[in-house]
């Protein structure tokens, strides 16, 4: 048998969908925040209109869906603190991290890549 | 050369990079976030996990999240000679021991809960799917 | 990693997105929807041709069957739900929905 490795996996959530328009963000934030409890190596990553899930200013008010930004912020309470936005799908949004709720690490699509390839688990929200 | 019959770990110690031996039992859990028939995905999870016991592989579990947990559903009643998704599910639990998972917040929200669950399924916490992540070998996720 | 698409090019840029993260040797599974990218002569072959020089590309052949594809970009290799495990038990799986 192998020799003994701890348990700890490298998971990696993936948001690719915009809030509100879809369930998926926030179904995949539930879950995220569920794992969290569980002392493994996660990580997410924002991509595409997933960038826009981070975006400030967002009042679900008028559409009377709970908003959920602010539910990011606590995350690192959570002891998630890897956050990696995928740097051309905030360019082409014509976003900065200054537009984010959170402090987020910035790279390019090849890092995030390598990341991915180092990962357990890939979950795609 | 690893052993065969045993999983060979990178020394780096990641399970990410490990090489499965052929003739190895991979250990697999499946994640499906669609309803039947609207999107494919239940239908292409299905073939798969068959393909994959069939090949002498270990489905340990599909996990329903999003709109998944509606594949359960035992009232579901498509035409005779269409394929019946719910009993898919169903069989791959009493037949093959595969556990067949709801997850409890999704299921409420979209108004699964035990009086209309099929025989074999089970409804029951996002923690249930971090422990089917853990400890199999793949986690794949089927989706629209 | 074992990437898998499974939606048409010509309806989203998950495709497209996809391709911006895989490293050179990731093996690429189209299925559903998604061997549409696979089929012989539309817009996607040059891309499909390109990503060949450093992954294999791989298309579910019932889903090219269901949908009547007949002939594929040259070098896309047919895989069925047994070939589809065997991606599996080789590659984590990053799939993109």
């Amino acid at each position: 048998m192998a020799e003994e490795q701890t348990n700890i996996k490298k998971i990696m959530h993936v948001m690719r969908h915009a809030p509100h328009g879809t369930i998926y963000t926030y179904e995949g934030l539930e879950m995220i925040l569920i794992m969290a409890a569980y002392e493994q190596d996660i990580s997410i990553a924002f991509i595409g209109d997933g960038v826009y899930a981070l975006k400030k200013g967002q009042d679900t008010a008028g559409i009377d869906i709970k908003g959920f930004a602010k539910t990011f912020m606590a995350l690192d309470g959570y002891d998630v603190e890897k956050l990696y936005v995928d740097a051309a799908s905030l360019a082409e949004r014509g976003l900065t991290e200054d537009d984010l709720v959170v402090d987020v690490e910035v790279l390019s699509s090849g890092e995030i890549g390598r990341l991915m390839g180092e990962q357990d688990v890939v979950l795609p929200h | 050369m690893p052993e065969p019959g045993y999983l060979s770990m990178r020394s780096s110690g990641s399970f990410a990079s490990q090489i499965i031996n052929q003739g190895t039992i991979v250990n697999i859990g499946i994640l499906l976030k669609e309803g039947p028939y609207n999107h494919q995905a239940s239908d292409t999870a299905y073939k798969f996990a068959e393909a994959a016991i069939a090949k002498g592989h270990k489905v340990d579990a599909v996990f329903l999240y999003n709109d998944g947990v509606t594949n359960v559903n035992k009232l579901m009643d498509p035409p005779q000679d269409d394929r019946h998704i719910a009993d898919r599910w169903s069989k791959l639990s009493k037949q093959h021991g595969v556990e067949v998972l709801a997850c409890i917040a999704a299921s409420k929200r979209r108004g699964i809960n035990d009086d209309i669950l099929i025989e074999g399924g089970e409804i029951t916490g996002l923690g249930t799917l971090t422990d089917i992540a853990i400890r199999n070998d793949r986690l794949v996720t089927f989706g629209d | 990693m074992l990437y898998t698409i499974n939606t048409s090019p010509f309806e989203n840029s998950t495709m497209e997105t996809a391709l911006r993260f895989i490293q050179p040797g990731d093996p690429v599974l189209f299925l559903e929807d998604g061997v549409y990218a696979v089929q012989a002569g539309n817009r996607f072959s040059e891309t499909i041709s390109s990503l060949l020089d450093k992954n294999p590309v791989y298309a579910l052949t019932p889903d090219l069957e269901a949908r009547g594809i007949g002939s594929v970009t040259d070098g896309v290799s047919g895989v069925d739900y047994g070939g589809f495990v065997d991606l599996v038990e080789e590659h984590q799986p990053n799939s993109w929905l």
